[in-house]
């Protein structure tokens, strides 16, 4: 059996592919064929290091040497000096801007992974649907630690010191709400999971469900611990039937080792989990909304005061926490709160989980620290744009968001950062925008689902959104008038500042982020009657360029509408008056004589 | 079903289950198993994770290999799904990106066969908290 001695792995993500990494394979390749060690050393691509500042990336193995910016002429050096010779190459070996020191040991690196799981800690890492798996994890300890060994209100101390801040959006100190719900005196209180997950291109909190249930369920039991809650109910959708079926399996076998139920941990404390099924509306995520929909009402929010603290289900005192808060809670407890709050910025501690979306190379779910840049995340981690286009703005918190750009690009993020450049940190949908994109399209975008979403209780969410989306949808038509955008943002900020909820305060973030960023754009739209990113079809017009057409008739023939007309081996002409703009004409001309202005 | 009724059966069944666990990830007998770890959330299982579990399961049988297939949540590498990691005794864990069953039966043949590396690893991007801190 021929096993290699040597393996050289080289990084084939988007990032370093366009940088020449594939020609460094080859020459590495050469470079073995060579020395003749074709049967001792394999090269062997792999996916994205996540370093692509440094790329392209090659890593030897088994001793773990890193070598960053490599060309493909220091192929064969690598070969003669590191395989042959045993001596590193130092001057592609990475040196740390902080401490000036040569790292070669990619063990030693360990900040060059830019994602710390905390959160996501178990998922892809154990069997979720294995209670055991958990277990040796040391899952459920956090809630025998607090049963048997801590006071309410220690517990509670530990998560207010931790600084850990609600994950769901809206940052509120989760120790504090804890405590709040505490002091309330009730007969009956109850602990509720937000599992209502509507930002579009969201999936944090499935994923967590998915990967690492029992996580949430004990961070639970220890919430009613310190509440005084007996009993739990976690509201999921119903579009997320694999989510469901996971928590069942967990909770069942949470039952069954008596980590719910009865006497749990041999103390009085008792405490038992049900779930709920949200019908997907995206109001059922605000927790007042949440709430009238769990006790079979129609989803609509309520003024606050009283906070569900005070009187939530069922009029009783409920405390509501997003999954990703709680998938937090366990290891606070275990790691304590220091060991928390050592992660992260001032302000925002711990790591936040955030599915990366959108034109960027590698989608995925990813964990990072707080007060990461968004440049780390999009550039680094995310591996930069798709196909080498540019990137142009970055979209946080869903329909509450704001959309970020270039210059926004340094800044950590943090629930206070963000806010402060006009978007939010939202429950973690990231949607990367690039050159092609039109910001009042998406601004548009997020409108039509806003106005879909609005329950209608409240006149300026219900009739404002509309008028807004409709406001935007004249300027896409190329009928917008200058008038039309101060009309757009002042209604903007009547309806932030009249409407009930969270859902009305925020839908016309993506508007007013769009346009103060972005006001050429709208400019553009409205003054020139052009839309800069090509997407606005009214905007567009299909030109033949009579130089380029040969008059070989092909266009006129796949016209759908017949727009085109023309004599052969005559330039053609579109009728702009007719053309649909389709772009059948522009993909099937051969002279490339066809565009669009 | 026995009950957890305290901290300590808390902590005794959990040295259990974790030897149970090293077990079946390192095996105390002469040969030794590979473990297979497929990432089985929403996004995995609709790019086809689990046919490849299956392929797994049966492939690992047929070609006469020891070796234990699990499923696991996501690990995040949503771009390259399905993705897999495979675990040789005594070898760090490694993590294979967009595995159709071609490339399930080269990992087969040639990773867990051979110990040769194949291409569409994906490194680990991320660090999980140290098991050892969460003591």
């Amino acid at each position: 059996m021929a096993k290699f001695k040597n393996h050289i792995l080289v990084c084939a993500g988007t990032g370093c592919r366009a940088s020449q990494s594939e020609l460094i394979v080859e020459n590495l390749n050469r470079a073995i064929e060579d020395n003749n060690l074709g049967d001792e050393v394999q090269v062997v691509r792999t996916g994205c290091f996540g370093f692509c500042e440094k790329g392209p990336v090659v890593k030897m193995m088994p001793d773990n040497t890193f070598y960053v910016q490599v060309t493909p002429a220091d192929a064969s050096e690598l070969v003669t000096e590191h395989i042959v010779k045993g001596r590193k190459v130092n001057r592609l070996l990475y040196v740390d801007p902080d401490s000036h020191k040569v790292i070669s040991d990619s063990k030693e690196m360990g900040f060059y992974k830019k994602q710390i799981r905390i959160a996501l800690r178990n998922c892809g890492f154990i069997n979720p649907e294995n209670v055991d798996e958990y277990i040796a994890r040391d899952g459920y300890a956090a809630l025998g630690k607090a049963l048997t060994e801590m006071t309410p209100e220690q517990v509670i101390k530990e998560i207010i010191d931790s600084g850990l801040r609600g994950r769901g959006g809206g940052g509120f100190p989760t120790g504090l709400k804890w405590d709040i719900t505490r002091k309330v005196k009730a007969d009956q209180k109850y602990v509720v999971c937000n599992a209502d997950e509507g930002d579009p291109g969201a999936f944090m909190d499935r994923s967590i469900l998915e990967g690492d249930p029992h996580s949430v369920i004990e961070a639970m039991a220890i919430n009613g611990y310190c509440t005084g809650a007996s009993k739990g109910l976690v509201y999921i959708r119903a579009e997320y039937p694999l989510a469901i079926e996971r928590l069942k399996i967990a909770i069942k076998q949470a039952r069954e080792y008596g980590l719910l139920g009865e006497n749990i941990f041999g103390s009085d404390f008792c405490f038992d989990i049900e779930l709920r099924y949200g019908a997907g509306a995206f109001v059922c995520g605000e927790e007042t909304s949440l709430i009238h929909s769990m006790e079979g009402l129609r989803g609509e929010p309520n003024v606050k005061p009283p906070f569900p603290s005070e009187s939530g289900y069922k009029g009783k005192p409920t405390n509501v926490n997003n999954v990703e808060t709680y998938a937090n809670i366990p290891v606070i407890l275990l790691n304590g709160s220091k060991w928390f709050s050592a992660i992260g910025t001032e302000k925002s501690k711990g790591t936040k989980v955030f599915a990366l979306a959108g034109k960027v190379n590698n989608v995925g779910l990813i964990e990072v620290p707080m007060g990461t840049t968004l440049r780390e995340v999009i550039f680094d981690i995310g591996g930069g744009i798709k196909d080498g286009k540019k990137f142009k703005a970055v979209q946080t918190g869903g329909p509450s968001g704001g959309c970020l750009t270039e210059k926004h690009l340094d800044i950590p993020i943090d629930y206070d950062s963000l806010l402060a450049c006009g978007s939010m940190m939202g429950s973690g949908g990231m949607i990367v925008m690039d050159e092609d994109d039109c910001m009042v399209a998406m601004a548009k975008f997020y409108l039509e689902f806003t106005v879909e979403e609005s329950c209608g209780k409240c006149t300026p969410c219900r009739i404002g959104n509309k008028r807004l989306h409709e406001i935007l949808e004249k300027i896409t038509q190329g009928k917008g008038t200058k008038e039309d955008l101060t009309l757009l943002r002042n209604l903007s900020y009547v309806i932030k500042d009249t409407s009930l909820c969270g859902l009305g305060q925020t839908s016309p973030n993506p508007v007013l982020s769009t346009m103060e960023n972005f006001a050429d754009e709208y400019e553009a739209h409205v003054v020139d009657g052009k839309c800069p990113a090509g997407q606005c079809k009214a905007l567009m017009q299909y030109v033949i360029d009579p130089e380029a057409c040969v008059g070989c008739t092909l266009c006129s023939r796949v016209c759908p509408v017949d727009a085109i007309s023309g004599e052969k081996k005559m330039a053609h002409i579109i009728n702009p008056a007719i053309c649909i703009k389709c772009g059948a004409c522009m993909e099937k001309c051969k002279f490339n004589a066809i565009s669009i202005q | 079903m026995t009950k957890v009724k305290s901290l300590d059966d808390l902590r005794k069944m959990r040295d259990a289950v974790k030897s149970k666990l090293d077990l079946r990830e390192k095996g105390d007998k002469a040969e030794k198993v590979v473990q297979i770890k497929v990432s089985m959330a929403t996004c995995g299982i609709a790019s086809g994770a689990k046919e490849i579990m299956t392929y797994f399961i049966e492939e690992l049988e047929h070609r006469s290999i020891e070796g234990v297939v699990t499923q696991t949540g996501c690990m995040g590498y949503c771009y390259a799904e399905p993705t897999i990691e495979v675990t040789l005794p005594g070898e760090d864990p490694v993590v294979f990106g967009f595995v159709d069953t071609k490339k399930a039966s080269e990992i087969i043949e040639k990773y867990i066969k051979k110990g040769e590396l194949v291409d569409g690893i994906i490194p680990a991007s991320y660090e999980t908290i140290d098991k050892e801190k969460t003591k």
